[in-house]
């Protein structure tokens, strides 16, 4: 027979292929959501140790004693006063830059984008020491401004890269167009490129947030004994505290990423403003 | 024709170097008012060129360029009286059509009430009022390119500016779209200057035709003289069709020479008796072209193309052919017509 070889179709596919399939999808959803769910049940358990099969009681008491602790608490308003001076500040320095990148074909641009992964590619912690020096002799160990420097470092490659992209993506004639309409150079910046290029640009800022507030050990090394974010915070509570009260400061950390990342999903990727940037 | 161009456009001795290569040397071009120009050549010709120097895109390297009697070489696009419609349109796609027309009069300053008149007035008049708040990715082609041409035309410029404003539309649209922009031009009496490549679309749509080639004009004049008397040979090859014989034409008659010479098929004629000037001629072949027929003939001193729509003749019949009128070139340029 000359069709032999049949594509494979998943809708007629045999028990075995199926159970296979079922395994495979088990095994995928307990690696994502199992340590997830482990967090929850310990945020709300009384006591869960092994080898019993369920936690002793539920009890809402460790959300309770977290925002008791003062240190907890202050630790969660560092984390949300820096947070948004990083993404701010980072915006500032890097959104010029990332326009430039693309509009301005100056020398040494290739090397200058590369530079920005180079940061990235080795480890940090070699040089969150080198600028530890440096801090001790620009006084800024301790220091909220020195965590901000330290965080803002580490989200240059988002907010750079992503909206370079993003401003790459607007196709010159539109700038053309409006300066043809009669506007000004910043006028058309504002209303043309910078419009078109915001879904890029909120999708870096989401990313430099979650960075900033997940970023750990620059900030200790810095911030340290003086300066405490939520994940620093972290290491004092595990050696200190219940587990159950690291799963309920686990979770509030997670909070504020998994919301920004399903806002950015909802209106940037999947929503209207993606929408309207399909011309045919 | 005399010279209006106070109100119209005037580019003066333009050159322009890109990439170190000159792509515009010493053009001069007088763009009467109310008149529609064509500047029509091949890709690479500079046409493109050209129209951004006259938008302000690009300033040229020497010469001027005045706009409604005003020197605007050294302004940019936003100062200038012009309006340019984008060969993609260029429409904003974060804007609904309402506001990519409002655009131009919102940077203007006016008021709120005098944008919302002006804007329903030109979106009446492309008949696009049905899709005022629609994006512009909703709507088609050809809508698409009536929105442009009304963001154009609601700033009510002294010049409007058209590049290739119908290579990205269907053949069918193409001449429907073509005769709405050459009537609103001419309701409007608004001076307008269209790049094409597309020879047809210059010949029926202008006032008078710019031919480019390599950064210069060839030839500029209306599109019935451009095609009757082509005056460089460049020029007859480009627009039409051409039979190119290099020898001596003497009464209808081709002898050994060096002169060109350029006959049109629809000015050669076969027929089965001898007429004055006809010559003995077998036709190779046949070729159907939709409404007429491409023959080729063989005669004793050239080989010729005749475009026949009735009686038309089968390949291997032979007969005469005679030649009505030819364009002799010396060095390229029309020396006689016969």
């Amino acid at each position: 027979m000359a069709n032999d070889v049949q594509p494979l179709n998943l809708h007629t596919k045999s028990i075995g292929v199926k159970a296979i399939l079922l395994v495979f999808s088990i095994f995928m959803l307990l690696l994502i959501v199992g340590p997830l769910a482990w967090l929850a049940i310990h945020a709300f358990a009384v006591e869960w140790l092994f080898p019993s099969y369920q936690p002793t009681g539920w009890t809402l008491d460790w959300f309770r004693k977290v925002f008791e602790v003062s240190a907890l608490v202050s630790a969660m308003k560092t984390s949300f006063i820096i947070s948004p001076i990083v993404v701010l500040v980072s915006a500032v320095i890097c959104l010029p830059a990332a326009y430039a990148s693309d509009r301005y074909n100056y020398w040494g641009r290739r090397t200058f984008l590369i530079m920005m992964f180079a940061s990235n590619a080795f480890p940090k912690i070699g040089l969150f020491a080198t600028i530890a020096t440096l801090y001790y002799f620009l006084n800024l160990m301790g220091t909220v401004v020195g965590v901000i420097i330290v965080q803002v470092l580490g989200t240059i490659i988002f907010m750079t890269w992503i909206p370079a992209a993003a401003f790459a993506a607007v196709p010159k004639s539109l700038e053309e167009a409006a300066r043809d309409a009669g506007a000004g150079k910043f006028r058309v910046f504002r209303t043309i490129t910078l419009k078109m290029a915001m879904p890029g640009i909120l999708v870096a800022m989401v990313m430099s947030f979650i960075y900033s507030f997940d970023e750990a050990q620059g900030t200790y090394l810095v911030g340290a004994p003086q300066v405490y974010t939520m994940p620093t915070a972290m290491y004092a509570i595990v050696e200190t505290y219940p587990i159950q009260v690291t799963a309920v400061f686990s979770i509030l950390l997670t909070i504020p990423s998994v919301f920004l990342l399903g806002l950015a999903r909802k209106h940037i990727i999947g929503g209207q403003l993606a929408e309207g940037f399909q011309i045919k | 024709m005399a010279n209006q161009s106070g109100q119209g456009l005037e580019l003066v001795g333009l050159r322009k170097i890109l990439g170190g290569r000159v792509i515009i040397d010493d053009l001069n071009l007088v763009v009467n008012k109310g008149e529609m120009v064509s500047l029509l050549g091949p890709s690479g010709c500079g046409k493109t060129t050209t129209l951004r120097m006259i938008a302000g895109f690009l300033i040229p390297e020497s010469g001027k360029v005045f706009l409604a009697g005003k020197d605007v070489t050294e302004i940019g696009p936003e100062k200038r009286p012009s309006a340019m419609v984008f060969q993609n349109y260029a429409l904003w796609p974060h804007m609904t059509v309402f506001k990519n027309v409002a655009y131009p009069l919102k940077v203007r300053k006016m008021s709120k009430s005098e944008i919302e008149k002006r804007v329903h007035d030109v979106l009446e008049m492309v008949n696009l009022m049905h899709h005022k708040d629609s994006r512009p990715a909703q709507i088609s082609g050809g809508e698409q390119q009536r929105v442009a041409l009304a963001r154009a035309l609601v700033q009510e410029p002294d010049i409007l500016l058209l590049d290739e404003p119908l290579s990205n539309l269907d053949a069918k649209l193409r001449v429907k779209v073509r005769e709405d922009i050459r009537e609103l031009q001419r309701r409007l009496g608004i001076t307008t200057v269209i790049v094409t490549h597309d020879q047809d679309e210059a010949l029926s749509i202008s006032d008078r035709i710019a031919v480019m080639n390599d950064g210069r004009i060839e030839q500029f004049s209306t599109p019935q003289e451009l095609y009757d008397a082509p005056q460089t040979e460049y020029v007859a090859n480009f627009i039409g069709s051409l039979n190119r014989v290099t020898g001596s034409y003497e009464n209808g008659a081709i002898s050994a020479g060096s002169d060109v010479i350029g006959i049109r098929p629809e000015d050669v004629f076969f027929s089965k008796n001898q007429v004055p000037g006809s010559v003995a001629a077998t036709v190779t072949l046949v070729v159907p072209r939709g409404h007429f027929y491409e023959v080729y003939l063989k005669r004793s001193d050239a080989e010729l193309r005749a475009f026949v729509s009735s009686e038309v003749p089968k390949a291997g019949d032979a007969g005469f052919a005679n030649i009505t009128k030819a364009l002799i070139y010396r060095d390229g340029k029309l020396v006689r017509t016969a």
